[in-house]
């Protein structure tokens, strides 16, 4: 029997941050509490070296390794690069907030590394096995993040709900995918497409298919499969908060294509009508419960469910340009909730957490500035043009129109607009409403200017959204 | 003869017993975890009888990923528990309700 | 032209570059700070319209039509920035750079106490910048995005004084308003897209002659033209935006923000916006004498009934607003009897008089300490010359006195409606022509009540009374010349030359501005003409009789007021418009706003957002959240419930 050597030089970004998450693990052992900052710079310069490797490597071929396991295309690189750059800026923001708190430890880098890993795997996965991996790889970092503050009543019950919830999801999506292997005979993506073109025991796959896409909806958290977000977001700290919102979903959004598209797209009419229900409830859900909210971190959980309820529109078109305006969309929400998150952390001081609504009273006097930034951020999630979160849902629902779900674009309109009030009232709170403390904003400057460059990105972009229009295309390839 | 719908089933009304564990219990987090186990120990009997049946060993090589990481699961949720009993001295499903709305 | 593309951007960002570092970094820069940066951004842009309008109407420079940049392409449709300047465009620049100007200079004084001075002079910047992207337009898309634009900062600064609860409200009564004039003008540029699937201003024009005889079947089995609900559509954000009858309802209202507000906004540059809209349009609305006879009979209802309100108004601020909705009322007239050129030129005209009256009524103003009550003024002649003169300038303007800038374009309508063979023209003819007396009637009721007579003020405000600083009285005399002198300069070109070929379009059987020039010969000529006309002696008979019943026999006013209460009433509560508006939409007149006001003061806005369907999803939503109850075993069961609700839905039904 020939032993073939696998084709390692496609993973290579995937080695190198498994390396360097094992060389922090070890590194940060000798630390002490002052030269932490070591351990930052380090995973930053991970991230940094991952994106050079990746982008440097870019090509819109696609290659498959590892037995077939695992792929690499546009699609996985662009989405990686905008992992990295998720976790970069979530690592950048994070710092003082941990540093505020005693949480400024090795912990939170080497866990965010490994779920750094963890969604690489997944975006790459080319097999239900690797899928798995990557989702358990990501999905364990997670909960230990969570729960990263010990001594908080708030994170270590979230944790634990998250933990018991998140097990049962990926239990479901296993069930699910045992039944898929069994109509399939295969675990190989491409093999199952192959054969849910040709089979006839649809019975049993769109049976797996179920437990998949509950599975799928419970990484994105998608109604009903959302009730462990709000608990979350709002129970683990700030910093951890910014973690969960933003990279994995890109990771999730790579899962769902893989998983629906790569492998599943024999059953598009079975799971784009899944689908359907779950964006609904999800729209309707997110941006009702979200109104009667005061906690900041919360809303934005709500948010977050609806936002994923317009992702899934562009997902259930089943057509490229569909992927792509999800993509967009996805990209969109990860920079629009880095943004968001990190105004909690610019306006948190040690001891004081500024996460409820009435914090972000009068900030128009304390700062300005930072108020026209998260008018940006709020306009931007209300969908506002000429804002970033306009394209993207404009994109969206431009696809729906296209494969003749019109009904559907003028429900997710309506949903909208509801939610365009809880977005708006914070920016009433900002502009005409009195501050209830006054003190000064004092944070790093490297906060400040990451996040500032963070929300005019977001008008830029929304002013310019052509380019990265025409990434997520190519990514995806239409054309 | 033992058929493969019987590993099926056997493997489905595990299945249906750890949910029913998870919704049901309302008092010891233990046995949260303990349902848990027993949902992937459901799936590992589809992916074994399969994998038997058609002759292929990737749905056994998946068993032992499963099994893998079930441990590292099992790890981090008994962790998590600790965390939590020290915060709250109570391990009470009930209890836990302090995030909602 | 590349050095031109140039001079065109920087017009436009200039005031925007002022705005931004004003508001942004209003604390650091100072209060002298702010004024000087915002208005070296205007100036800036004043001059160099100044210069581009002597490029392109006296050195004759070719249009200038390009774009600045593609924001997007989708479906073949190009979302764009880009400039059209030509005749119609310039002039526009430079009214708007000018009196804005003005008004930013004049503010200095106005605003000197205000805590909110930096913001204030942001606001005015960023309006400037909205106008002049609305006015450059050379596509639908930054058409509308001006228009939001100016609303918005319209709205913004109607609210300046946000602690007032009447600026609140009148804040949300232009916004509500004009979001039903938005609407209009939004489904019109729906309606241009999906049949031109252009938004290009020369693409559509181009091609709308080849959908004249098209028509759409909005209810079916009616068979609507296209060009005349596509050009009512567009009309109705026009109503909106210039006040016309029945969406006029905001601007009186309006007044409840700063005077240099009224003026800029209020008289000189946003309301004109629909005015110059429909002259832009002139190529569609040509194609459609149903739109066209709908525009001219709502201009001459808000011709004359506007006009008549004004009479029974006291406050100074809303005298002179009520004139400004008659007067908008005339330009829409003349749009509609295909004069665009008239309306347009009487907008350049009102523009230069309006901000003149409207600031000459702010130094009144200030002089009176903040007292806008007409009836607790008189006499004050003696006190502010420079107001005074200014003032009596203006008014003459106003009602047409024969040499006046006002004489020229307001005789030009009248002229144009008297020719116009359009449906609605007889009664639009009657409107405008009892128009002149009424303006003239009141505007000097205006002027003797304030500057001449007893001087009914207390003791106290009397011995305060002062000329007001230079910074109010150089915009005053600088806005004093033109007012007298600009008429008569363009009336030649603008009505009867060139000038405006190429930028409107009028076909030769509606050309009636044509028709007159026939017989035109030099502006004095014209006013030789005017003469034999009987408008100018109903604009003299008009100041006449207001001199007599309020200087001579106060009496009778009073008695009529008693006699006629009918009429009286009727106008004073405007027609009803309010109280209808109120009562049917609102739920609560401001009469019964002693409710609003025991309410509480800024609460209004949060009562009124939250009020109606918001109040029920807010409901809803508080209601609901008690699903989320916090226990694991719920959160279980809803996924276990969504697993069991797909699997029944998708597995069981293929069986």
């Amino acid at each position: 029997m020939p032993f073939a050597i696998p084709n390692y030089n496609v993973a290579i970004p995937e080695m190198f941050v498994l390396g360097m998450a094992c060389l922090v693990l070890i590194v940060d052992l000798f630390l002490t509490e002052r030269s932490r900052t070591v351990t930052y710079l380090l995973s930053q310069a991970t991230m940094v070296g991952a994106a050079v490797l990746t982008l440097t490597t870019y090509s819109q071929e696609v290659v498959l390794a590892f037995s077939g396991t695992f792929v690499r295309d546009a699609m996985g690189d662009v989405l990686k690069a905008f992992i990295y750059l998720s976790a970069f800026i979530v690592f950048l923001y994070a710092k003082p907030y941990l540093q505020a708190r005693k949480l400024f430890k090795g912990e939170f880098y080497v866990l965010g590394l490994f779920g750094v890993l963890g969604m690489m795997v997944l975006v790459s996965a080319h097999s239900l096995l690797t899928v798995y991996l990557g989702l358990e790889l990501l999905a364990l970092s997670l909960y230990a993040m969570v729960a990263l503050q010990r001594d908080s009543i708030f994170a270590s019950e979230s944790a634990m709900k998250y933990f018991i919830l998140g097990a049962l999801a990926s239990g479901m999506l296993l069930y699910g995918m045992s039944m898929l292997y069994g109509a399939t005979g295969s675990l190989d993506l491409g093999e199952i497409s192959r054969e849910v073109a040709t089979t006839k025991m649809e019975l049993v796959m769109v049976f797996g298919l179920v437990f998949i896409v509950v599975g799928l909806a419970f990484k994105l958290g998608a109604v009903p499969f959302h009730m462990w977000m709000p608990d979350v977001y709002q129970g683990a700290p700030t910093a951890v908060t910014l973690y969960i919102a933003s990279a994995p979903k890109i990771a999730a959004f790579a899962m769902v294509i893989r998983l629906l598209n790569d492998g599943l797209y024999g059953l598009h009419m079975h799971w784009q009508d899944m689908l359907v229900i779950l964006a609904i409830l999800s729209m309707a859900v997110g941006n009702i419960f979200a109104i009667a909210q005061f906690n900041l971190k919360r809303m934005l959980a709500y948010s977050t469910i609806a936002h994923m309820g317009y992702l899934l529109l562009g997902i259930l078109t089943g057509s490229g340009d569909g992927y792509a305006a999800a993509m967009f969309y996805t990209l969109s929400y990860a920079l629009m909730s880095l943004g968001g998150f990190g105004m909690i952390i610019l306006l948190s001081r040690a001891g004081f957490e500024a996460d409820r609504l009435d914090d972000f009273k009068g900030l128009n006097e304390r700062s300005p500035w930072y108020a026209f930034m998260m008018l940006i951020l709020m306009f931007s999630m209300a969908g506002v043009p000429p804002f970033l979160g306009f394209w993207a849902k404009v994109s969206v629902l431009r696809e729906l129109i296209h494969v003749d779900m019109t009904w559907l674009a003028i429900v997710a309109v309506v949903f909208s607009i509801i939610g365009a009030f809880y977005y708006l009232r914070i920016v009433k709170l900002m502009y005409f409403d009195k501050a209830e403390d006054n003190s000064e904003i004092k944070q790093d400057l490297d906060l400040h200017v990451a996040l500032s460059a963070n929300s005019l990105g977001i008008l830029v972009l929304g002013i310019m959204p052509g380019p990265l229009m025409a990434l997520c295309a190519s990514a995806i390839g239409v054309m | 003869m033992i058929q493969l719908s019987d590993y099926l089933i056997v493997s489905a009304i595990l299945f249906g017993l750890s949910v029913a564990g998870i919704f049901l219990n309302r008092k010891n987090m233990i046995i949260l975890l303990m349902s848990i186990e027993l949902m992937l120990l459901a799936v590992n009997i589809n992916f074994i009888a399969f994998s038997y049946y058609l002759g292929d060993t990737a749905g056994q090589v998946f068993v032992f990923f499963i099994l893998t990481v079930a441990a590292a699961e099992a790890a981090i949720g008994l962790a998590i528990l600790v965390v939590l009993f020290r915060n709250r001295r109570t391990i009470n499903v009930q209890d836990m309700d302090s995030l909602k709305g | 032209m590349d050095d031109m593309k140039d001079i065109y951007l920087l017009i436009v960002l200039a005031p925007l570059l002022g705005s931004a570092i004003a508001g942004l970094f209003g604390k650091y820069i100072g209060r002298s700070g702010a004024h000087w940066v915002t208005i070296i951004g205007v100036a800036t842009s004043t001059i160099l319209s100044l210069i581009v309008f002597k490029d392109i109407v006296i050195d004759g420079a070719p249009v200038f039509n390009e774009t600045i940049y593609t924001w997007m392409v989708v479906d073949g449709v190009r979302f764009e920035v880009g400039f059209l300047v030509d005749s119609l465009t310039a002039m526009m620049m430079v009214v708007v750079t000018f009196v804005s100007l003005m008004v930013h200079i004049y503010t200095i004084g106005y605003m000197h106490d205000d805590p909110g001075y930096q913001r204030f002079f942001s606001y005015i910047s960023l309006f400037t910048f909205s106008m002049l992207m609305l006015v450059m337009a050379n596509n639908f898309m930054q058409l509308f995005f001006g228009w939001e634009a100016v609303g918005l900062v319209s709205y913004l600064l109607i609210g300046f004084w946000y602690k007032k609860p009447t600026a609140i409200y009148a804040n949300l009564k232009a916004f509500l308003v004009n979001r039903v004039g938005d609407f209009g003008f939004l489904l019109g540029i729906a309606a241009v897209l999906m049949y031109f699937n252009s938004l290009d201003y020369a693409d559509v024009f181009a091609a709308a002659p080849l959908m004249q005889d098209m028509t759409m079947q909005v209810i079916p089995g009616q068979d609507w033209s296209l060009m005349a609900v596509i050009g009512i559509l567009l009309f109705i954000g026009a109503m909106g935006k210039s006040a016309q009858v029945p969406l006029h309802v905001w601007l009186p209202d309006s007044m409840e923000g700063p005077t240099p507000i009224s003026a800029l906004i209020h008289a000189a540059t946003m309301v004109t916006a629909g005015i110059f809209m429909v002259a832009r349009m002139s190529p569609l609305y040509e194609l459609s004498e149903t739109a066209l006879s709908v525009i001219l009979v709502i201009g001459s209802i808000t011709a004359l009934f506007m006009g008549l309100l004004g009479i029974v108004q006291n406050d100074i601020k809303r005298v002179v607003a009520y004139s400004t909705l008659s007067q908008l009322g005339y330009m829409v007239v003349a749009l509609g009897a295909s004069a665009y050129a008239a309306g347009v030129f009487h907008l350049m005209t009102h523009a230069f008089f309006k901000a003149l009256l409207f600031l000459a009524a702010g130094s009144v103003i200030i002089a009176m300490h903040h007292e806008q009550d007409m009836r607790n003024m008189g006499g004050l002649k003696k006190y502010m010359p420079i107001t005074y003169w200014t003032m009596l300038i203006g008014s003459l303007a106003l009602i047409g006195f024969p040499g006046f800038a006002g004489f020229f374009s307001k005789d030009a309508i009248i002229e144009a409606v008297h020719h116009s063979e359009i449906a609605g023209a007889g009664f639009a003819y009657f409107s405008v022509v009892v128009g002149v007396f009424i303006t003239a009637f009141y505007s000097f009721r205006m002027f003797f009540l304030v500057f001449h007579g007893k001087e009914r003020m207390d003791e106290h405000t009397r011995s305060h009374i002062h000329e007001s600083p230079w910074v109010v009285t150089v915009p005053l005399i600088a806005l004093a010349i033109p007012s007298i002198i600009i008429g008569a300069i363009y009336i030649g070109p603008m009505l009867f030359g060139d000038f405006f070929t190429g930028a409107i379009f009028v076909l030769p059987e509606h050309d009636v501005l044509g028709e007159i020039g026939q017989g035109y010969s030099g502006w004095g000529g014209f006013i030789l003409h005017g003469m034999q006309g009987i408008a100018v002696y109903l604009a003299l008979a008009g100041a006449g009789a207001a001199w007599y019943l309020y200087m001579k026999r106060p009496d009778i006013p009073t008695m009529f007021k008693e006699k006629l209460s009918i009429v009286y009433k009727v106008l004073d509560n405007k027609y009803g418009f309010d109280d209808f508006n109120e009562k049917f939409f609102a739920g609560g007149s401001r009469r019964l706003g002693g409710a609003l006001w025991g309410v509480g003061d800024v609460k209004i806005i949060d009562g009124f957002v939250v009020n109606g369907t918001a109040k029920g999803v807010v409901w809803l939503a508080g209601v609901l959240r008690n699903l989320q109850s916090g226990f694991l075993y719920h959160y279980a069961f809803a996924m276990i419930i969504g697993l069991l609700l797909l699997i029944i839905l998708f597995v069981m039904t293929i069986g």
